[in-house]
């Protein structure tokens, strides 16, 4: 839980969990860390890329293709944007 | 902005069967977004004829053949829009005609950039939009030509051919988001194209057409309107318009 560490750690989780809710259609509960989007969360790769595209809009980012590729987990996402984000 | 219409934004919409489906969608009540590359003055007098039967147009110039002018087309539509888009009409399109043993790359090349690389940009920009809203339908305008080929146009050809692969990977990608693709395969329409055909030519066509008549622009507007609003459950065909021709 390191990247969740500090206070404003746990908001983001918190604010990316709420995007991976809304977009996949899955309980809180289920979006944890470790929860890797196709594997755990039943998103196919449509899925990953709205998913993709809705935290580019949520945190203002443009995250290129390279890196898109690697946002496979709930953490991948949380450590992406905290390194990124304005 | 564009109040509660359905909104249309149709490529190459100041002439020909672009400004036939223009103005269909516009009768049918969407808002539309007019593309064109040159003809400026053509493109508005497109959207006067729209505002003057009541309905809602803009024009907008751009190259679709370019990314960045692609890219450039859509913030501006979508913010004439509200960021909503329910149909797209891949339909600009030019000819470079000339046998293929002497045909240039170039000839090649800037009919395959804009009839094939333009539908694939404006799709793709197309798809953001579409997949937020859980709904969209992109009509790609082919030609029979696609299918049956013809002496000099080995370019067009392979271009209105490469619009069907699209449409049926983009129907199969996008069919979960309820966006469905189609295209649309016209056959011989009154047109710039067909006027500049002599009257031996023009002929032997009509022999073979068994509805014994050339097609209304008007005729393919209409189909497009009806796959767009009216057939929730086609996608990835492509249908012909083509008044019987090869029967």
């Amino acid at each position: 839980m390191s990247e969740t560490g500090t206070v404003s750690g746990q908001e983001l989780f918190e604010r990316i969990r709420a995007i991976v809710v809304e977009k996949l259609g899955v309980t809180a509960d289920v979006v944890t860390l470790e929860a890797s989007f196709q594997e755990d969360l039943g998103a196919d790769s449509l899925d990953t890329v709205e998913l993709v595209m809705a935290v580019e809009e949520a945190f203002d980012l443009q995250i290129p293709d390279e890196a898109a590729e690697g946002l496979t987990t709930v953490a991948a996402v949380v450590s992406y944007v905290e390194a990124n984000k304005a | 902005m564009t109040a509660d219409r359905p909104v249309v934004l149709v490529t190459g919409a100041s002439r020909g069967i672009g400004r036939a489906v223009a103005l269909a969608f516009a009768a049918a009540g969407h808002a539309v977004a007019i593309n064109y590359a040159k003809s400026a003055d053509a493109a508005e007098a497109v959207v006067s004829a729209v505002v003057e039967g009541g309905g809602m147009a803009r024009a907008f110039g751009a190259d679709i053949s370019r990314g960045a002018d692609v890219d450039a087309l859509f913030r501006d539509v979508l913010a004439w829009s509200g960021q909503r888009l329910d149909v797209l009409v891949n339909n600009a399109g030019i000819t470079r005609d000339g046998l293929a043993v002497r045909m240039s790359e170039e000839a090649w090349d800037e009919v395959l950039d804009t009839n094939l690389k333009g539908a694939f940009l404006c799709s793709r920009a197309a798809i953001r939009p579409m997949m937020k809203q859980r709904s969209g339908c992109i009509l790609n305008i082919s030609s029979v030509v696609g299918q049956d080929g013809h002496v000099g146009q080995a370019n067009y050809a392979a271009s209105k051919a490469g619009m069907v692969g699209l449409t049926v990977s983009l129907a199969k990608e996008l069919g979960s988001r309820n966006i469905r693709v189609n295209a649309i395969a016209p056959g011989f329409i009154l047109s710039d194209m067909t006027e500049s055909l002599d009257q031996a030519a023009r002929d032997v066509l009509l022999q073979r057409l068994p509805l014994s008549r050339f097609g209304e622009p008007a005729e393919v507007a209409d189909f497009c309107v009806f796959l767009a609003t009216r057939a929730p459950y086609v996608t990835g065909q492509l249908i012909r318009v083509d008044g019987g021709l090869h029967l």
